[in-house]
């Protein structure tokens, strides 16, 4: 009843092949961007605003450019932190030794950078595929770790690769409050990911599309191999470079190399994974889940432990929270292996019937 | 020249032990098509486990023998390697039968988080000892051929025979059993295998038990060396290279491979490592194993990947 599509007809092609073709869809969405930008900030507190929104937005982010090389494209990528780290110390050495550097372009230059690199540990994916690409991209990231940790210069000559950044400033706005920082990420992220959802609608994202589907198959229909897989290398590691430098700068402000750790691009697998291959809303959700289970569990657990009269103590925490989260992940996969944003498509698909179903 | 060699002979010793871990990856893969990255913390709790049921063995049954105790905890941690192989392969991966790689990687991923979530709550998460009366002299070797000798390392020795047992005792398990050619039978084909009536679930708890047992093996050794801590856990993320040089579904492959990385670590890192500011083992062997797959896609040993429209 709510969710219909009859009687939207559309009289042009432009009207036919734009972003939501459905008007609830539409409103829909423009909620959400004006309720982030709107209500949000009013409602939430600087705890929430800082500890878990910000995050969120930056590895919504991130998740987004790890969807469009494994979602889309079909190459498995465990060294996605590589790419943030590179994308975060590139900006930070933009801002300190180009004079007058603007924040933005040297996010957006740092975002390249990430870029160039991705292009170089793509090259492999030419040739190998699937696990064995999977288990190479790792090269990137325990070459990246040990370059920002071993070679002085990337870091300024800090030990353990430590940096920190502070006075952030865009044409004249003082980005030092959690809300400025907040408004900043999610400016970043609603441009990005508008980016992210017409490159998928345009000519390369269906590009991508084929070469997961099957590389010879689509190499065989005149579709270069060698510029789609390096496209997508290129544009992933631009998203998640930007995505790194937002979380140094934006998130962080003082950080080393382990802040973009294996672990880093474990979270941002799980997020893709979780979330949906292949689907943008996919790693929004994805994100928002795993960033909130940890939260979550870490609030809930001793309360149930005081429930049951037990001290728990800090340790005994943090493994259950291991143990709930690899169980929570398991149990996920096998209920839902497509990911939250199939149940949202098959909860549209509900509502499109109801309340009459047959 | 005698550094040299004794270089290259810890190289083989590490790389011995890399193969252990890395076989644990390949049984598995061969036979259900999962790449288990819980395979690490499987060392890590099976390790734990012998650790601390060495420790509690005595006061149990009272008896204050070592040796008693020591294959009692073996025991005891390889049955629980045999259970948590069936839980495995009971709860999670029937259920997930034909998933895509991506999804099989992310589940053992969650199963690794659980593994090493629950040995660190049952078993404690403090550093332990393993000690299985391995012998820690130094020994010199062909004092005749250099001057001064090569000087080795018993423990290794140790290791590097255990492991190499281990490996051949796989490898007869592998080809002279029926179980064995069953085995074989699904890696190659798990559609004919099952029409031929080998029962596929049964395989899988067969070789989630093995890797298990070769997890458990792999984990006493570093245990040994090293101490048993979370640290483990990361051991088979140096093995990983070794998995994809040598080929996924090549056992022999694991072993070759885990030489050629364990040798090309030990000396990468003694006569390069200084000029460039040292450490570089860790990612030394991933740019190796990827340098040799643009060349052989299929590494060393692995079936060639043939593609049809």
């Amino acid at each position: 009843m709510i969710y219909r599509e009859n009687g939207q007809f559309k009289g042009s092609y432009a009207a036919d092949q734009q972003i939501f073709p459905i008007a609830q869809d539409r409103w829909a969405v423009a909620g959400m961007v004006a309720l982030a930008f709107l209500v949000v900030p009013l409602l939430a507190n600087d705890y929430f605003l800082r500890a878990i929104l910000t995050p969120f937005l930056i590895l919504s982010l991130a998740a987004l450019g790890v969807n469009l090389l494994v979602g889309y494209c079909g190459q498995i990528t465990l060294g996605a932190g590589a790419f943030m780290a590179v994308g975060a110390y590139a900006a930070y050495n933009l801002m300190i030794r180009v004079d007058g550097m603007p924040l933005l372009a040297a996010f957006l230059l740092g975002g390249l950078c990430a870029a160039a690199v991705g292009i170089l540990f793509g090259i492999p994916s030419l040739r190998v595929r699937g696990l064995y690409l999977a288990v190479a991209t790792l090269a990137a990231q325990f070459f990246v770790d040990w370059a920002f940790l071993r070679i002085g210069w990337f870091t300024n000559h800090s030990s353990s690769g430590s940096v920190s950044v502070g006075n952030l400033q865009i044409f004249g706005w003082n980005i030092h409050s959690p809300a400025d920082r907040y408004y900043l990420c999610l400016l970043f992220v609603v441009a990005f990911a508008l980016l992210a959802k017409n490159m998928t609608r345009s000519a390369i994202g269906r590009q991508w599309m084929a070469i997961r589907d099957m590389d010879v198959a689509a190499a065989v229909i005149g579709i270069r191999p060698m510029f789609a897989k390096l496209s997508a290398f290129a544009v992933s590691s631009f998203f998640l470079g930007v995505a790194g430098a937002l979380w140094g700068f934006i998130h962080l402000s003082s950080w080393e190399p382990a802040a973009f750790s294996l672990e880093r691009s474990l979270q941002l697998l799980f997020m893709v994974i979780i979330g949906g291959l292949g689907s943008i809303l996919g790693s929004f959700l994805g994100a928002a889940f795993i960033i909130m289970l940890p939260i979550f569990l870490n609030q809930f657990l001793p309360w149930i432990g005081g429930l049951f009269g037990l001290a728990v103590s800090t340790e005994l925490v943090s493994h259950t929270e291991f143990m709930i989260f690899g169980v929570l992940i398991v149990f996920f996969l096998i209920v839902e292996p497509h990911g939250l944003a199939r149940l949202w498509s098959i909860g549209k698909e509900k509502l499109r019937l109801w309340p009459f179903p047959h | 020249m005698s550094f040299f060699i004794e270089t290259v002979l810890g190289g083989l010793m590490v790389g011995l032990l890399y193969s252990l871990i890395a076989l644990g990856f390949v049984l598995i893969f061969k036979a259900s098509g999962v790449f288990n990255f819980a395979q690490g913390a499987m060392v890590l709790f099976a390790a734990l486990a012998m650790a601390r049921f060495a420790e509690w063995i005595p006061g149990w049954i009272g008896i204050e023998n070592q040796l008693v105790a020591n294959t009692l905890a073996f025991v005891l941690a390889a049955v629980l390697m045999f259970v948590a192989a069936w839980l495995i392969v009971r709860l999670v991966l029937r259920h997930l039968v034909n998933q895509d790689i991506a999804t099989l990687l992310m589940v053992t991923l969650g199963i690794a988080y659980f593994l090493e979530g629950f040995g660190q709550t049952v078993f404690g998460s403090s550093i332990y000892k393993i000690d299985v009366g391995m012998p820690k002299d130094p020994v010199i070797i062909l004092e005749g051929v250099f001057e001064g000798g090569v000087l080795l390392n018993l423990e290794d020795i140790v290791a590097g025979l255990i492991a190499a047992a281990l490996v051949a005792a796989l490898a007869l398990f592998f080809q002279k059993t029926s179980t064995g050619r069953a085995l074989r039978a699904v890696a190659d084909d798990h559609q004919a295998a099952q029409s031929i009536g080998i029962p596929l679930n049964r395989i899988w708890v067969i070789v989630w038990c093995v890797a298990g047992v070769t997890a458990l093996v792999a984990g006493i050794i570093w245990g040994s060396k090293l101490g048993v801590q979370f640290s483990l856990a990361l051991v088979a993320l140096r093995a990983l290279p070794v998995v994809i040089l040598g080929g996924l579904t090549s056992v022999p492959g694991a072993i070759v491979a885990g030489l050629i990385i364990g040798v090309g670590e030990k000396v990468s890192e003694v006569y390069l490592g200084p000029y460039v500011g040292g450490g570089i083992e860790i990612w030394f062997a991933y740019v190796l194993a990827l340098v040799v797959l643009l060349f052989r896609p299929q590494g060393l040993f692995g079936e060639k990947i043939i593609d049809r429209v």
